[in-house]
């Protein structure tokens, strides 16, 4: 599977609940698949989509989904020691490993290679982390939100894209719509 | 004064309750002083467009919240603070090390010191420069100025204002 058709299987699951999502492609085929105020579309800043659910999740009591890929996790790799340390159970960080930069034309990332970010979570102290084939993502996902323990997922896929447009909504509209989602 | 009191005291005042740090020499004092306040949920972030991030979130969760950094950070954080926080246009008060300036013994600290202003004017982020003990009284009005204008704002802190490195 490739990352729109995981999308698209799991965007049931992630409707109810609070989600940011990774720019570039993850955002556009979330906003296509299923838009909604709960999602909160990263139109740049490759890299913090981790950083801005956790803090998220950090600052209030409802779940929180952070939708990554494994180039953005490698980009602010920094981020799993801090995720680890300051531990919150309303947080899910979903990595979405297709072992490529899928936006920029899907150049090889290293974790495709040598690199197991699997093993790196654990190493960086996560307690939780779940490796998982993308058929198998949907109850691994759900269970994931259901329980009081914080999860990192590395979903492991096929690299591919489908054509979309960009996100032309407003960021300050995308943010305004989201924050009274969490609020609602 | 205490002036590392006074800034934690003015934090709380402003309902500031969110705050990630990137430690500095001149900046530990305030640090702990954020670490020691009951209404502060403190978070350290290993580089500062991570701790942005953070903060992103925050802010988005209901909190207010502040970034504690050198100012080296603002080479590393421009894409940060221009397609983040300020194209969402959020918040952010950014209390700010500012290293390479007078008193200053390290001299590699001079080669980011002569870009930070600049940088920060290309960047349009409204920047207050703190010298003297005194200019510490303006950090209330600035808090409330950040919240109200939706903005990230820097606060530049040189060694003079934090009392120096002592005999050089």
């Amino acid at each position: 599977m490739i990352r729109s058709e995981i999308l698209k299987e799991i965007a049931p699951i992630l409707n109810p609940h609070l989600v940011v999502c990774n720019i570039g492609l993850p955002s556009q085929e979330l906003h296509m698949i299923d838009d909604n105020e709960r999602n909160f579309y990263m139109l740049g800043t490759m890299g913090l989509s981790s950083s801005i659910g956790f803090g998220l999740a950090l600052a209030q009591d409802k779940p929180v989904i952070s939708i990554d890929g494994d180039g953005s996790v490698l980009t602010n790799l920094g981020t799993l020691p801090t995720i680890a340390n300051n531990a919150t159970g309303n947080y899910t960080l979903l990595i979405i490993d297709n072992g490529s930069y899928g936006s920029t034309g899907d150049q090889p990332t290293y974790a495709g290679m040598k690199t197991n970010l699997t093993d790196v979570a654990r190493a960086c102290g996560c307690d939780n982390v779940i490796e998982v084939q993308d058929k198998d993502l949907g109850p691994v996902l759900q269970g994931a939100i259901d329980s009081d323990e914080m999860t990192i997922i590395v979903c492991k896929c096929d690299s591919g894209n489908i054509k979309l447009p960009v996100i032309t909504l407003d960021p300050v509209v995308i943010r305004h719509r989201f924050m009274e989602a969490v609020k609602a | 004064m205490n002036i590392d009191k006074k800034i934690a005291d003015d934090l709380v005042a402003n309902d500031v309750s969110f705050i990630t740090t990137v430690p500095c020499k001149q900046l530990a004092g305030v640090i702990e002083e954020v670490e020691k306040r009951d209404d502060i949920f403190h978070i350290p972030s290993n580089k500062e467009d991570e701790g942005m991030g953070l903060c992103a979130g925050a802010f988005m969760g209901g909190k207010r919240p502040a970034i504690i950094m050198q100012n080296t950070a603002i080479g590393v954080t421009i894409n940060t603070l221009a397609t983040l926080t300020q194209f969402y246009r959020m918040p952010l008060p950014m209390i700010i090390s500012y290293r390479g300036e007078l008193r200053e013994p390290v001299a590699c600290q001079v080669e980011m010191a002569v870009h930070t202003k600049a940088l920060l004017a290309q960047l349009n982020i409204p920047t207050y420069h703190f010298h003297w003990q005194k200019d510490v009284e303006e950090f209330d009005n600035i808090l409330k100025y950040t919240f109200m204008s939706n903005k990230p704002v820097a606060i530049l802190t040189d060694a003079n204002f934090w009392g120096g490195y002592g005999d050089q």
